[in-house]
């Protein structure tokens, strides 16, 4: 039965992709040569190919181009989709860690400390709406650096959904289990590794893998900003070529690692999953 | 005084609440003695697990203090395993896992195999093996996970063991092949316990002293009651032993009628729950002997 759904699924999902792919192609056929130009177009020097939104067709043909060669570097504004990737990936994942190695231990001691949760509270509720690019400014001014800034800016927006989830999480361990760390005499360091951690671990990386989607939208933005290198350049780099078929093939590669991303914290969060 | 084992001293445990504190219990004075098997009878809410928790070092009592080998309880220890109410097991941690966790916590010195192995002389112990212990507490039955939780807190070997109703949940059946175990364990190892139970026969079953605690608020512990009947007991043969009903109706008829009569804060007209005096001693099983004895010797007399 649950084979068979699948596969039914599988079938209605590839239904809904060709459906829209073929409205895609043939809904926005090339501009007609015989047709006379608009004024708009004569003012735009003609009616070309990039005048229209690309189709699919000529997008797949463009990812087998760049895929093919993904690591390829001819000078500052042409670099393989691949670089690009890994420009992103590395600064998400530097931004990201550091944001762990601070949200964790903090969000443990506000979980655990109700004067420390009091007392951190409300800086916590004014800096967590902040939009992360706000930070921008502020960041290049005072790091004078546009790679280390963006790794600043993915730092903050990565902070706040680890920093409350472990909190939550560690402040919502079950009484009966610290308890039965404290009839067993552990040491507070070995209550809070053998018992708190492991019992927290699951909302831990809930907050992870929110933090992770997070830092993937906010890096394209922050990229398309400080520019330089990075999959959010790119799609601003293509979008100055008037390359919009490198803009939508982009534009699916970023969709492809995010779910990669939130795809290898979920496999994390299922290894510490219990059953209570 | 007699020093026991263990001396409860004019324990009481107050919560604040909006309306005025509320006294779970108070004026408990007992003592138990090293080996004995002491259990405790109230209704539900009358501040067993209270006391327990108490008794645990887990919660600090209002007034009294609690004494445990001469020395002042003043937190948790190794010294008193647990069995909580709800088996309580790590569930991120196997069957055997969760055992091995309390085997370290005692001796830290211990290497992988010492605590292995002693781990599974207590799983053994309570009848666990052949591949449950591998599984996590979710994937037990309730009564395997209860078997789990028992051996865990023998293992680390404590000088008095706590049990919070420790069969509450489980089906007749099961109960009675855990109860059997348990009884078994302590013949062959003397532990000094102290159960809370809802369960009478349950209680004649296993206790050498019941503690009968009146309802609450202001719950007291009125009277101690001897289980008078010899050792090793079996479930089976155990009601036909003279002294079992007159024990059962006493304390059926405590919890019936006079929990409730006895029940409410202490006052000057209640002298026999003097501050500091401990519970009321009964021994129906004696009681009903003589009785009988007596009505044997006035028979012979008509005669
Ligand atoms: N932390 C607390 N704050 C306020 N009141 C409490 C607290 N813990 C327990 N109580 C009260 O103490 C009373 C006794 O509770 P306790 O859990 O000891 O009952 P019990 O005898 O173990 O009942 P049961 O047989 O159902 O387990 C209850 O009326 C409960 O409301
Ligand atoms: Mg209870």
């Amino acid at each position: 039965m649950l084979q068979s759904l699948n596969a039914r699924a599988m079938l209605v999902s590839i239904g809904f992709l060709v459906l829209v792919l073929g409205v895609w192609e043939f809904a926005n056929p090339a501009p007609d040569a015989s047709k006379p130009l608009t004024e708009y177009e004569i003012l735009m020097g003609g009616a070309d190919q990039e005048a229209r939104v690309p189709p699919p067709s000529a997008v797949i043909i463009r990812a087998f181009e760049e895929l093919s060669n993904p690591f390829y570097d001819a000078g500052p504004n042409d670099k393989g989709i691949g670089i690009q990737l890994a420009y992103s990936i590395y600064r998400v994942l530097t931004g990201f860690m550091l944001a762990a190695l601070l949200a964790i231990p903090v969000g443990f001691l506000i979980g655990m400390s109700p004067l420390m949760y009091k007392a951190l509270n409300p800086f916590i509720q004014v800096l967590r709406p902040i939009s992360p690019l706000a930070w921008m400014p502020l960041a290049l001014f005072i790091i004078k650096d546009s790679e280390t800034s963006s790794i600043f800016v993915i730092f903050i927006c990565s902070i706040w959904p680890m920093l409350i989830n472990t909190a939550f999480g560690v402040a919502g361990v079950r009484r009966d289990w610290v308890n039965v760390a404290r009839t067993h005499e552990l040491s507070p360091l070995r209550t809070a590794l053998t018992v708190i951690l492991p019992a927290a671990a699951p909302t831990v990386l809930t907050g992870m893998r929110i933090s992770i989607g997070i830092a993937w939208l906010v890096i394209v933005a922050a990229e398309m900003l400080v520019g330089g290198t990075g999959i959010g350049y790119y799609v601003w780099n293509e979008w100055n070529n008037l390359d919009l078929t490198s803009v939508i093939f982009s534009i699916l590669m970023i969709g492809v690692v995010g779910m990669l991303l939130d795809l290898a914290l979920s496999a994390a969060t299922r290894l510490v999953q219990y059953e209570e | 005084m007699i020093k026991h084992f263990l001396e409860i001293e004019n324990l009481a445990r107050r919560f604040p609440g909006k309306d005025g504190e509320l006294t779970v219990f108070e004026n408990a004075n007992f003592g138990i003695d090293k080996g004995e098997f002491v259990c405790i009878i109230g209704h539900s809410g009358c501040g067993k697990s209270t006391i327990m928790n108490v008794l645990a070092g887990l919660d600090a009592p209002t007034d009294g203090n609690v004494f445990m080998d001469g020395s002042e309880v003043a937190g948790p220890s190794l010294d008193r395993g647990v069995v909580f109410q709800n088996y309580s097991l790590l569930p991120w941690l196997s069957a055997v896992h969760n055992v091995t966790f309390a085997v370290r916590s005692r001796w830290p010195g211990w290497n992988k195999e010492q605590v292995r192995e002693h781990s599974y002389r207590y799983l053994e112990m309570v009848g666990l093996g052949g591949g449950a212990e591998l599984r996590k507490p979710a994937q037990l039955s309730g009564g395997m996970r209860q078997r789990v939780s028992i051996a865990r807190a023998f293992a680390i070997q404590p000088k008095l063991l706590l049990l919070d109703e420790p069969f509450g949940a489980l089906d007749a059946l099961t109960r009675g092949t855990i109860q059997d175990e348990l009884v078994k364990i302590c013949n062959a190892t003397h532990q000094t316990v102290f159960m809370i139970t809802h369960d009478v026969d349950e209680a004649i079953l296993l206790a050498d002293r019941i503690l009968l605690m009146t309802n609450g608020p202001h719950a007291r512990i009125a009277e101690s009651v001897k289980v008078d009947l010899k050792h090793p007991r079996e479930r089976g043969k155990i009601i036909h032993d003279p002294g079992y009903y007159p024990i059962r109706n006493h304390l059926v008829d405590f919890l019936v009628r006079r929990s409730e009569e006895l029940s409410g804060a202490v006052t000057p007209e209640t002298p026999a729950q003097a501050a500091g005096a401990y519970p009321v001693e009964v021994n129906p099983a004696a009681t009903a002997r003589n009785e009988t004895g007596g009505a044997t010797l006035s028979a012979i007399d008509a005669r």
